[in-house]
């Protein structure tokens, strides 16, 4: 492997943590994520108990983010909340790379017809507005965390094989390519081995930027009432039953709005980070 | 020039086509039976099946598919089940709402993101492009309904100056029915001002750092005069591509904002219309939808042949 | 604070135009749900009804405010000794909006359009009974049924029972002509629907030039339109934990009633294991009627204990029958077989009291080890797979028909119940006229009900109405689903 990747790699991490943006990316959403984990074994009080009586408590020490309009503890929502919002994100990250990557490389080895099609498939995507397409998909299935899984992960399906597609095709023409091809590889072996390596980068950098869409995406439906269901806390949810006690307990209102925030913002963050650090130019212009 | 527009006007016609099928059978399997739905609870068979026929619901698949494809040619959209008014009716009723609303917010985030986009470009690295990046990065992170809602608590729930939600109607009048967009149009023009500063900022940047505005700098123009008279012309590109896929997210984009205030806007008319299974409604309207962003892509390509002719020749 | 506020708002305040006006004869009216169509006769939805009922059209008799039944196009009758016939004598002098007569005509015209075969009205059966319908004269009308009908009366007087003319009927969905006081403006969809005084009506003028109906589909959104005094009345909202913000504002009238809404929690009786009464009984003792009240309902609302309307005089309390009480329900399960609860299912349609109190009750459920699991559904959805298709373990919904204790006597119905004890309970209450045998027979059912927990029988849905402090003669309680504007004035 001579690849451009291989020599890119070296000091990448030592880079990376010297990046500001990256760094509090990164500090930030391990602390998230660290809450989503530690909420499978502990939490402050059990979210699925319903304790009426002490409904709508403003903060306290008993209840430091208060308690919601079932007594439910709301510090202890948000963080099964988080449980729930990393991984609808997450798993719709991954469908969109499974199925997105494999095709955007076929189209780019390709060409051709398939390439035409293809393309012209992901021009259909892309012509439909998204949450639209969401609440239609959730409307058909009915809604749910699994619903809106599929449904986020559809339409990170073509960002993705246009990511790997453009990268793909900047790279068939070059040196390292046309060599393994005298070398007389496959098409597959040489995506494999050389095409995938090098885009991995900027696969990455979309991947984290479409991390924090579904995140933003999974709150907007979960919001609309079409994502994960009751008794299991959603950020979006709670927004969604903050609204009509707004004038009784503002504080409902703040501490999920405040986790979507904080978690998009890391991921942002992270993704800008990368992208400086990977992309030679922009880090020259710094 | 004809020819790469043609192809481009032929594949945006290709998708409708498709894009009308998609939508046709995914609201095929949608479950609920529209009749029931009007007649609730306590009607008979009888008047439900009644019903059925009056609208159309015997039919076959592909005849009702052919039926509202027609239509839509002639700009027929056909009559809703619930409203029993013609759906194009009821789309130029709402389209009064999301329209101006859209237009609001985006007129809103260009006047806020374009000038801190030049602000802070003009300022690279300095504590104030710092500050006005670190303000849009989180911009870009608050979900908009959330920011809707804060904006409801502080303006219509604490100070009272601005309805909750809610619309007037035009024919109450400009005034209130502006005050009705105020806070919609701000929630949403935020974060994409956001998004948009930070895209203005780094196409200025790129644009800065080429050898015209070297050459116009030696030749004693001062850095403001050279972005503002130069660099901003040239980093419009970009900046026209985002706006583009901006207006189309915003059009789209008001159904959850509409939701937190209740406006009567396509967004409303389409989720109200899937939840009464008036498929004949969200099928015209999403059609609409894609159609809009596939003209604004259209539009946006086509600026973009104007200006660099290189890209005539590629598709 | 409060200085920076009012400062702030005065601000802005001097931005926006304020709208006053002296002796007013014009009302804005908050109403939650926009209706599909303007036409009582050919649709259940209860929002057509709260909009033209009693305002625009008007059937031969009319619900009053406490449920009582008053003339209205039929200005007295006559019953035949057997029961069967009744001889309406009509009005004289009523128009259609339209300018044409009012006559015998229409009304035979009206039931038959709502019993013919291809009849869309979705209250078929409010006719059923009905064999002919002769016009004497242009003011007398006589109605044969096929047997006595105690309700008759009253269900001539239900919103799908109005009375229509043949020439609008058709277009009445979109542009309502009736008899009624007030005539159809305009309707701005899902914006607002506007009605103004009728000079050519019949009756007592009313007191309102115009009435506006807003649809505003959130108690969230309708509570800060109260304050903002975009809107003047809120007749029936579930404004839940949105209603504190108000009860405090001396500007406004809050008024609790009472509805015909018995919310329950409804169970398929033929679906193993709730087939088996003492697993019903386990749940029906898991119910906390408080809590639901209080998490689900912002703490109004009426505790029942059997399908009947505590505002009714027939009715009896019944909620000591299975009272609140975990243990005995963990017990009764264990009886039934299932010492350790059983997997179910719990269908929620999208409204507050379902959505929030199944969320209630399915925590209670779990403490005595049953796990149901909650599946939001919207209306159409509801109404397929729960009342259709009966493909239902528990749901919760509220019953807004007035007096519908019979339901639980229809063969097909979603709770799939089936007592033989009680068919004959509902079948003799049809042919009794004597009021106290009714009463009894009323008891009667009500008890069978209670005993079988034939579903969880919550609480009452209450009628929470705000409106200006300035205003009179909006209805309290809601014993049909109406918002009558013929009395109501602004006064000072």
């Amino acid at each position: 492997m001579s690849d451009v990747a291989a020599n890119r790699e070296r000091g990448f991490l030592r880079v990376a943590f010297v990046n500001r943006s990256f760094a509090t990316g990164i500090v930030i959403t391990a602390l998230i994520a660290a809450m989503a984990l530690l909420s499978f074994f502990w939490t402050p009080y059990d979210v699925t108990k319903l304790v009426v009586a002490d409904r709508m408590l403003p903060p306290s020490w008993d209840h430091i983010l208060g308690t919601d309009q079932f007594g439910r503890d709301v510090l202890s929502m948000i963080m099964v909340g988080a449980r729930n919002s990393l991984a609808v994100a997450l798993v719709a990250v991954g469908i969109g790379m499974g199925i997105g990557v494999p095709l955007g490389c076929w189209a780019a080895a390709r060409g051709g017809w398939i390439d035409d099609a293809l393309m012209r498939a992901n021009d259909v995507v892309f012509a439909f507005p998204a949450l639209l397409s969401a609440i239609m998909i959730t409307a058909v299935f009915g809604p749910g965390a699994i619903n809106a899984i599929i449904a986020i992960g559809i339409f990170n399906i073509p960002v993705f094989a246009r990511v790997a597609r453009a990268g793909a095709l900047s790279l068939w023409p070059r040196e390292f390519v046309l060599a393994a091809r005298a070398a007389g590889k496959g098409s597959v072996l040489i995506t494999v081995e050389h095409i995938l390596p090098n885009i991995a980068n900027l696969l990455l950098v979309q991947g984290t930027i479409q991390f924090a869409l579904g995140i933003l995406a999974e709150a907007s439906l979960s919001y609309l009432g079409l994502g994960a269901q009751p008794p299991m806390p959603s950020w979006g949810r709670m927004l969604f039953d903050a609204q009509t006690r707004m004038a009784v307990a503002p504080h409902l209102a703040i501490a999920p709005g405040m986790a979507i925030v904080l978690t998009v913002l890391g991921l942002n963050l992270i993704g800008d980070g990368l992208a400086d650090v990977l992309d030679p130019k922009l880090r020259r212009r710094r | 020039m004809t020819a790469y527009l043609l192809r481009r006007v032929v594949s945006g016609l290709v998708t409708l086509v498709v894009a009308s099928i998609v939508v046709f059978s995914v609201l095929e399997v949608i479950p609920g039976d529209p009749a029931r739905l009007m007649l609730g609870m306590n009607a008979t068979d009888d008047a439900v099946q009644a019903l059925r026929v009056q609208m159309g619901l015997d039919q076959g698949f592909l005849v009702r598919y052919f039926h509202w494809t027609g239509g839509l040619l002639t700009f027929d959209f056909g009559k809703s089940y619930t409203y029993s008014v013609p759906v194009g009716e009821l789309i130029a009723e709402r389209i009064t709402v999301s329209l101006p609303l859209a237009l609001i917010a985006l007129a809103l985030s260009t006047a806020i993101a374009i000038p801190v986009g030049v602000f802070a470009a003009a300022r690279r690295g300095k504590p104030a492009d710092t500050i006005s990046m670190a303000i849009s990065q989180v911009g870009v992170a608050i979900p908009n309904f959330w920011f809707a809602l804060l904006l409801v608590y502080v303006f219509a729930v604490w100070l009272r100056v601005v309805p909750a939600g809610g619309f007037p109607g035009w024919e109450a009048g400009i005034g209130p029915s502006l005050k009705a967009l105020v806070l919609p149009a701000i929630a949403l023009a935020l974060p994409q001002a956001a998004i948009l500063a930070r895209v203005s900022r780094s196409a200025l940047i790129e644009v800065l750092g080429e050898d015209f505005i070297r050459t116009a700098r030696a030749k004693g123009l001062s850095r403001e005069a050279a972005l503002w008279r130069h660099a901003l012309r040239n980093a419009m590109l970009p900046v026209l591509t985002i706006l583009g896929l901006q207006f189309a997210f915003l059009l789209a984009g008001t159904v959850i904002i509409e939701n937190v205030f209740y406006l009567p806007g396509l967004g409303r008319l389409v989720v109200q219309a899937i939840n009464q299974r008036d498929l004949i409604v969200v099928e015209s309207v999403v059609m609409l939808l894609v159609a809009s962003v596939i003209l604004i892509n259209l539009l946006v390509d086509m600026a973009y042949a104007v200006v660099d002719p290189r890209l005539r020749t590629r598709s | 604070m409060t200085v920076l506020k009012s400062i702030f708002a005065a601000a802005l305040m001097a931005l926006a135009s304020s709208t006053a006006s002296a002796a007013r004869a014009d009302l804005v009216l908050g109403i939650p749900l926009e209706p599909p169509h303007l036409d009582p006769t050919a649709g259940a939805a209860a929002a057509i009804d709260e909009v033209l009922y009693a305002n625009v059209f008007e059937g031969l008799t009319r619900i009053g405010s406490r449920g009582e039944v008053l003339p209205a196009l039929a200005e007295s009758w006559t019953i035949s000794d057997d029961g069967k016939t009744y001889t309406f004598k009509l009005r004289t002098g009523a128009k259609f909006h339209d300018g044409t007569d009012f006559d015998a005509s229409d009304v035979k015209f009206s039931l038959d359009r709502a019993r013919a075969d291809d009849s869309t009205n979705a209250q078929k059966g409010l006719f059923a009974a009905i064999d002919t319908v002769e016009v004497v004269d242009p003011a007398t009308l006589k109605v044969t049924l096929k047997n006595p009908q105690g309700s008759f009366l009253y269900n001539l007087g239900w919103g799908d029972a109005v009375i229509v003319a043949p020439d609008s009927a058709e277009t009445n969905k979109e542009k309502p002509i009736g008899t009624g006081p007030f005539k159809f403006d305009r309707w701005a969809k899902g914006s607002s629907i506007t009605l103004v005084k009728a000079d050519s009506y019949w009756g007592e003028p009313v007191a309102l030039d115009r009435a506006e109906f807003r649809i505003i589909p959130d108690a969230a959104a309708a509570v800060p339109a109260l304050l903002s005094g975009d809107v003047q009345a809120l007749p029936n909202y579930q404004l839940g934990d949105a209603l504190p913000q108000v009860e405090s504002d001396p500007r406004f009238k809050v008024v609790i009633g009472s509805t015909e809404g018995e919310t329950i929690l409804a169970i398929n009786n033929k679906k193993p294991p709730l087939d088996q009464l003492k697993v019903r009984q386990a749940i029906a003792h898991v119910i906390d009627r408080k809590a639901i009240i209080d998490g689900a309902s912002g703490g109004y609302g009426v505790p029942i204990g059997s399908h009947f309307s505590p505002a009714n005089e027939a009715y009896i309390d019944l909620t000591g029958t299975y009272p609140y009480d975990p243990a005995k329900a963990k017990e009764l399960l264990a009886e039934a077989g299932f010492p350790n609860g059983f997997k179910t299912t719990l269908k929620l349609p999208p409204v507050t009291y379902a959505r929030d109190g199944g969320q209630i009750i399915a925590s209670e459920l779990r403490g005595i080890g049953i796990d149901a699991e909650i599946i939001p559904v919207e209306w159409a959805d509801w109404l397929k797979q729960v009342f259709t298709e009966k493909d239902y373990d528990l749901s919760i919904v509220s019953h807004t028909e007035p007096n519908d204790i019979d339901i639980y006597a229809r063969k097909d119905y979603y709770f799939n119940y089936d007592n033989p004890a009680f068919d004959k309970v509902i079948e003799e209450l049809n042919l009794t006229a004597d009021e106290a045998k009714r009463k009894e027979l009323y008891g009667t059912a009500q008890k069978i009900l209670a005993d079988d927990a034939v579903n969880g029988f919550l609480f009452e849905l209450p009628k929470i109405g705000i409106w200006d402090a300035k205003i009179e003669g909006l209805w309290e309680n809601s014993p049909i689903q109406a918002n009558d504007l013929t009395q109501v004035r602004w006064v000072d």
